[in-house]
């Protein structure tokens, strides 16, 4: 199995998560997108640990997983503080902070 | 030149001279209102300390033989920055004594007289504060040893100058006067500034000690240049073309500020200045050139305006001018003319006070009237200021065997002592300046003291009839004993050389010139000038219909004397327009150029942020998709460069 098939499953798996990002208003859809997109990430930086033979990339990928950890929390909150008040989980609906 | 040596005895205590007046001043303005009962007699005291202590300073010093004469005693290092090392020290040699003398004498007697001109003032006590502020600078400015401490000096007279003729500040014309004053010094002052820059670039050092010794050193052109920045300080502080607009507005002040400052010490500052560096000056045929060229324009600018003008003071202001024109002219001469010109500077003093006091007296019993048309006959009402001003116009005018037929004729002599061309010309100057001064004062005695009165009936600015009447003593004293000096100080200046041999190790030996008239020839001519003025003064002015008013209708060079020769037209053409026209030309860069870039650039930066703004529209997935393109742009410039 070459790993050229895991990044292209990566580039797949990051795509989907943009393209989900920029399109979808909901925000805890655009929440897993994000998180969709980390993990692509991930897949390519072990992958890439994996050619060169070495543990770098698989270290920056827990990095990335702790970093997301902690990014989880903080967002959800964020999203639930909004939802409270808003009654909306749409991220277009926050569009206060403006010009 | 002799070498000065460290000062020792009384010499070591001169610091008093200085701190005397510098002390009475600081109590004076510190104290306040506490002061204001005893203040005026502290001001005469700490000047009559000073003056007892120089004397007593001037007989140790004459005790010594020539050659010890000059002293320096050294207080403290000044400014000792590296290769600039200022020492504050005295000079104690015979020049300096003698403007010691003077300086505190006839600032004695002036504070004297002050008690009793001033006993009306509610702020008398900072009256006699500012006197004795003066009498410090004046007296640092000649005992310093170096051209520095002669510049703070400088600086400190020219302070003390500028609050006493701005004394009465509620009068426009007084706070005017005193701003045109301070501003016109300043541009003498900057000379002086820039020849002091000039030495200690050169040489160094601003000590005279080493200056004077080395003063070789410099080439011709620094001469030249130092010379005429010199004469430039001169001229600003003494009054003299074309810096000698300010002069008569300086009247504007108090009567004894007028004869103190503006006649007998601070005014003659520059002929100081030039006789302290005669070591420089004498390396400069073309310097003093120029110096005889001011001072002959200046006497005979001072004596025709004199002839003119109809307040009292101002026409001894301009004579003030005139007479100072003769002691510039004589410095000017030369090894032939420092003693000379600092002998008239004494005399002249003496009469120029006396003088000045004298007017104080009259306009003191004529509520405060100046206009002399509004005068005359007061001969019989104020018999003492008559005899005393009499014996003080005298002097001026060359009256023989009294001070001014000395040292006047001396400069006049000395001028034609010169060879070829300069011999005729100045020497003609000062003939001519003499019959004019003969003139215009006898203008002044006859109308102010003799002929009929003129005031009867008529009243005072304030409304008051004029009832003329003799100063209480403390004024009239001052007068008289300035009278003696008037009548005796030059046969005794003259009798065996006394100043001239006395100031010798200052000035160098006086020498005599040979040159197109003998000093015979001179005498007679300048006696029959005097007399030719004086008695054509005397025709014109003692008619008895002498018109109250100014005549309007007048010749032309009467019109132009009124209007100081133009004076004031010529620097506000020269120097005031000019000034004008530039700061309008620079405001108008700074309000449409400077200002143009300034705005134009905040309203460029204001007006593309407005727009630029409008990107934030507050929806998280357009920040979304420009971060996304962002990152694709970055990669896509990253592989560009990778491949290509």
């Amino acid at each position: 199995m070459t790993p050229t098939y895991y990044l292209l499953l990566s580039a797949l798996l990051f795509s989907l998560g943009a393209v989900g990002v920029l399109v979808r208003r909901n925000a805890i859809v655009v929440f897993m997108c994000v998180e969709l997109m980390l993990n692509a990430v991930n897949l390519s930086l072990v992958t890439f640990a994996r050619i060169n033979g070495g543990l770098d990339g698989q270290v920056m990928a827990f990095f990335v997983m702790v970093v997301a950890a902690a990014e989880v929390v903080i967002g959800l909150a964020i999203i639930m503080a909004i939802f409270k008040t808003r009654r909306s989980a749409s991220v277009d609906d926050s569009n206060l902070l403006k010009y | 030149m002799t070498e000065p040596v460290a000062a020792s005895g009384i010499g070591s205590l001169a610091w008093l001279l200085l701190a005397l007046p510098a002390f009475g001043a600081f109590v004076l303005l510190v104290g306040g209102r506490r002061t204001d009962k005893w203040g005026h007699l502290l001001g005469c005291a700490t000047v009559i300390a000073a003056f007892g202590y120089g004397l007593a300073l001037f007989f140790d010093v004459l005790g010594q033989g020539p050659d010890g004469r000059t002293t320096e005693l050294h207080l403290f290092d000044w400014v000792p920055v590296n290769a600039l090392d200022v020492e504050f020290g005295l000079r104690l040699d015979p020049l300096s004594l003698t403007f010691v003398l003077l300086i505190t004498g006839v600032g004695s007697l002036i504070h004297v007289y002050s008690i009793g001109y001033m006993s009306h003032e509610a702020g008398r006590r900072k009256f006699f504060a500012y006197l004795n502020l003066f009498v410090a600078a004046m007296l640092l400015l000649v005992l310093g040893n170096g051209f520095v401490t002669l510049y703070f000096g400088w600086e400190g007279v020219g302070l003390a100058s500028y609050l006493l003729i701005g004394w009465y500040q509620h009068k426009p014309e007084a706070a005017s006067a005193a701003k045109k004053a301070f501003l016109m010094n300043r541009v003498g002052d900057l000379g002086l500034a820039i020849a002091i820059f000039i030495l200690f670039k050169e040489l160094g050092t601003t000590q005279y000690t080493e200056v004077f010794a080395r003063v070789g050193e410099l080439s011709s052109a620094e001469v030249l240049a130092v010379t005429l920045l010199l004469l430039l300080g001169a001229c600003g502080k003494s009054g003299q073309f074309p810096l000698q607009a300010w002069l008569p507005d300086a009247m504007a002040g108090p009567t004894p500020v007028s004869a103190l400052i503006h006649a007998a010490t601070m005014v003659t500052a520059g002929v100081y200045l030039i006789a302290r560096a005669n070591p420089i000056y004498n390396l400069s045929e073309d310097g003093r050139l120029v110096v005889m060229i001011i001072g002959g324009v200046t006497l005979l600018i001072g004596c025709v305006i004199g002839c003119a003008y109809d307040d009292f003071k101002k026409v001894l202001a301009y004579s003030t001018v005139s007479q100072i024109g003769y002691m510039i002219l004589a410095v000017g001469l030369g090894p032939i003319g420092y003693a000379l010109g600092i002998m008239h500077l004494l005399t002249h003093g003496f009469f120029k006070a006396g003088l000045f006091l004298g007017a104080g007296s009259v306009m003191h019993g004529m509520n405060d009237e100046g206009n002399i048309r509004r005068m005359g006959g007061l001969a019989k009402k104020m018999p003492i200021t008559f005899v005393t001003w009499t014996l003080g116009y005298l002097a001026l005018i060359g009256f023989p065997f009294l001070s001014g037929y000395f040292s006047k004729d001396a400069i006049i002599a000395a001028a034609f002592s010169m060879e070829g061309w300069r011999g005729w010309v100045f020497g003609g100057v000062a003939a001519l300046g003499a019959g004019l001064t003969a003139f215009y004062m006898t203008r002044l005695f006859a109308l102010v003291f003799l002929g009929k009165p003129r005031y009867t009936g008529l009243r005072s600015e304030d409304g008051r009839e004029y009832h003329p009447h003799e100063s209480p003593l403390t004024m009239t004293i001052p007068m008289i004993v300035l009278a003696f000096g008037s009548v005796g100080a030059g046969w005794f200046f003259e009798s065996n050389h006394n100043l001239a041999g006395w100031l010798t190790p200052s000035l160098g030996e006086l020498q005599e010139g040979h040159g197109v008239l003998g000093h015979g020839t001179v005498n007679i001519l300048v006696l029959a000038l005097s007399a030719l003025g004086a008695g054509l003064g005397f025709l014109l002015f003692l008619r008895g219909d002498q018109p109250v008013e100014r005549p309007a209708r007048v010749s032309f060079p009467v019109r132009a004397a009124r209007n100081d020769l133009y004076g004031n037209a010529l620097n506000e053409a020269l120097f005031a327009r000019p000034g004008t026209w530039l700061t309008r030309a620079l405001v108008f860069v700074d309000n449409k150029g400077v200002d143009g870039l300034v705005n134009g650039s905040a309203a460029l930066l204001g007006g593309s942020s407005g727009r630029l703004r409008r990107l934030q529209t507050g929806f998280v997935r357009s920040y979304a998709l420009s971060m996304l393109l962002g990152a694709v742009f970055v990669l896509g410039a990253l592989l560009m460069v990778r491949f290509s």
